[in-house]
């Protein structure tokens, strides 16, 4: 039986909140430098979310936001892709787009505001889309582009439980279902969108029995549980590339978590929760549920965590110091991809800020 | 000199479709109804026989979907040639066209772009049941990254079609269907184009300028035959309003010195303001009378027992002529 198979409504684990593996539940099949690497990137990911909140309250960085909580989900769930796979983000997917290649610099430019962190050249990450479950359809769209073009390419679509009241969400499921398009659809359920709580977002018992009503399969994970998210991603990545006969191509997983911190850093989260309530889903980290599971197969000690911690820190030292470094884009380039080529109107309008620049000088109008 | 064909609007919005999907492999054609049965207004008529369910197929009725997944298959590198059913129903995708079509490109830096060509029967005049008859060019326009195309006769229609799913960005193709079926034009079997951005002059003349489009062209060139002798209009079809031809306005205003907009759309944050503002900062000393704008009502559009009142039509648009030059 695949692990796509399993019931909807319950929820499938491999790592118990101890480290310790579940008692029948098969640990994926991965090398011991790959476990490594999965609990390496979400140590990074929670310190590079550190530093860019951090960066943010010192003015160095807009808004931006958090996924501490939510390392275990994102990179189990990328590393599920192969590097011709497609990764369609919402805003808050940073891990993910960094295991599927994406710098760290590159995130802290477009939350610093310059549109070339956006820019992702040779890799298939999609611009990050802020209006909510709006990818949800372009995810569905470009799918049917590879079924038309006939390529194996899997496409993993994220978007948080709120997504999932909007008409984007159904739209682009109910596409994905009716076009068969390899497609997993990846719902990180972190409990609150903004400060509405899931249970006030939809009445079903899970989000993962919505994929009934689009006649694919859906499947809840725990999405605090790196190894159980990789399983039933790597499960669905691979129905998605090499389908089964009467199995729609199609997953909707839902990868139940928590966002420890606030929605964004201007939100501030103590308005609408509890701290008890933070408190309790912190005994299920990602991090030292993995850190543990390694120290007990021998594969971690306390000298290579301490490496680990180390290599980390500097890792994303130099990112920070690289995005700083970048220097403003030129204003030009505001006009330049606006259409492949410009109009009158456009031309104009960029030569009266050229005017304005020389006239007034760019310290004036930076005031 | 290549063989031609009497077609109507629509006959040759389909024509223009059959060229490119002949043309380009990249070219699909979906929505509401388009595959078997060939559209509401059969304007896809015959090319799901012709090119198989691949090329052009029926999708779930959802415009957000529709216009969601045609970004995602742009984006990927096809052509594809969406149908809203109405532009009345169009506003459920407003957001994929807002806020992604028109802004994929800026926000990639060029990496991806929307080729995407959106068509859209809009307008009044056809006796339409409620949320059938919006002119809503307006919202399009006003929208950095879309390119906006509305033509007025069938030999514009199928190259000004071609031009705008050749296009690299995302083009909303505003059909008036109050004139699919209402005349028929001499128009190339072969492909061809009518580039983006070029006004048409429809009637030369030196007293005043008519600026107008889509399904009000032919009652403006009707208003300017009934004042023939007595004031010489010049008729000027837009036929793309992003980006507008702005040379060909300022030019004929700086001939006639007065403007007459018409546009069916209401009057406020309409076309014709944009117009008037614009004449106003390019050719101000040419003035000879304020811009006279004959336009929709800044009311919903009313079901059909009123919509005559609702429309411009000769007399009206023979009005605000007079108004203009008599100023």
């Amino acid at each position: 039986m695949s692990v796509l198979d399993t019931d909807p409504r319950e929820q499938v684990q491999v790592l118990a909140e101890d480290g310790s593996v579940v008692e029948g539940a098969t640990v994926p099949d991965l090398s011991e430098e790959e476990f490594v690497e999965m609990y390496r990137t979400m140590k990074l990911a929670r310190h590079f979310d550190q530093r860019a909140v951090s960066l943010q309250r010192q003015g160095r960085m807009g808004t931006y936001p958090p996924l501490s909580g939510q390392e275990a989900a994102q990179v189990g769930s990328a590393m599920a892709l192969d590097d011709q796979d497609w990764l369609i983000p919402s805003y808050r997917e940073h891990a993910a787009s960094y295991v599927h290649g994406l710098t760290l610099e590159g995130t802290l430019r477009y939350w610093m505001g310059d549109e070339r962190g956006n820019k992702l050249d040779d890799l298939n990450i999609f611009p990050v889309a802020v209006p909510i479950a709006s990818q949800v359809p372009h995810a569905a769209g470009l799918g049917m582009a590879a079924n038309y073009n006939d390529t194996d390419e899997v496409f993993m679509c994220y978007f948080g439980d709120g997504a999932t009241s909007e008409g984007d969400f159904h739209e682009g499921l109910n596409f994905g279902g009716v076009f068969d398009t390899p497609t997993v659809f990846f719902c990180n359920n972190n409990q609150w969108a903004i400060s509405v709580p899931r249970e006030k977002q939809t009445a079903s018992e899970t989000i993962a029995q919505k994929a009934i009503a689009y006649g694919m399969d859906g499947v809840q994970v725990d999405g605090m549980d790196p190894l159980a998210v990789y399983k039933v991603a790597s499960a669905a990545v691979e129905r998605a590339r090499n389908g089964e006969e009467d199995k729609l191509r199609p997953t909707l997983i839902e990868a139940v978590q928590y966002r420890y911190g606030a929605h964004t850093t201007a939100d501030d989260p103590s308005v609408y929760r509890q701290d008890d309530e933070v408190e309790e889903w912190k005994a299920k980290d990602p991090i030292p549920r993995m850190e543990t599971f390694l120290r007990d197969r021998g594969t971690l000690d306390d000298e290579r965590v301490a490496d680990i911690t180390e290599s980390v820190e500097d890792e994303v030292a130099a990112a920070i110091e690289t995005a700083e470094g970048f220097t403003r884009p030129t204003t030009d380039s505001m006009f330049e991809h606006v259409y492949a080529d410009m109009s009158e109107r456009l031309r104009e309008q960029k030569a009266y800020l050229d005017r304005l620049r020389s006239d007034h000088g760019d310290e004036e109008l930076l005031e | 000199m290549s063989d031609t064909q009497n077609l109507t609007l629509v006959q040759a919005v389909r024509d223009g479709l059959k060229g490119e999907l002949e043309r380009d492999e990249d070219v699909v054609v979906f929505g509401e109804d388009v595959g078997k049965n060939g559209g509401v207004f059969r304007a896809t008529q015959g090319l799901y026989d012709e090119f198989g369910e691949e090329r052009v197929f029926d999708t779930p009725l959802a415009e957000s979907g529709i216009v969601g997944t045609a970004i995602g298959m742009a984006a990927y590198g096809m052509k594809p040639v969406p149908e809203m059913q109405f532009s009345g129903f169009a506003y459920p995708a407003f957001d994929q066209i807002v806020s992604h079509a028109a802004r994929l490109r800026t926000r990639s830096r060029s990496r991806f772009s929307v080729p995407m060509t959106l068509r859209m029967p809009y307008g009044g005049g056809i006796r339409a049941p409620e949320h059938h008859s919006e002119s809503k060019e307006a919202f399009y326009t006003h929208e950095a990254g879309l390119k906006v195309v509305v033509p007025s006769t069938p030999r514009d229609t199928k190259g000004l079609l071609a031009a705008s799913i050749r296009d690299p960005d995302p083009v909303v193709f505003m059909e008036p269907k109050l004139i699919y079926r209402a005349f028929r034009e001499e128009v190339p079997d072969e492909t061809y184009t009518v580039e983006l951005g070029e006004a048409k002059t429809r009637r030369e003349g030196s007293d005043v300028s008519v600026f107008t489009w889509g399904a009000m062209t032919r009652p403006s060139l009707e208003a300017a035959e009934n004042l023939d002798g007595d004031i010489d209009v010049e008729v000027i079809d837009l036929r793309t309003l992003s980006p507008m031809d702005w040379d060909s306005i300022v030019e004929s205003f700086k001939k006639t010195g007065r403007a007459v907009v018409v546009h069916e759309a209401p009057k406020t944050g309409g076309l014709g303001a944009e117009i008037a503002a614009t004449i106003q900062e390019e050719a101000l000393g040419y003035q000879k009378a304020p811009v006279t704008r004959v336009t929709g009502f800044d009311t919903p559009f009313p079901l059909y027992a009123l919509e005559d009142y609702y429309m411009p039509e000769a007399a009206r648009i023979e009005d605000g002529i007079r108004e203009a030059v008599e100023f």
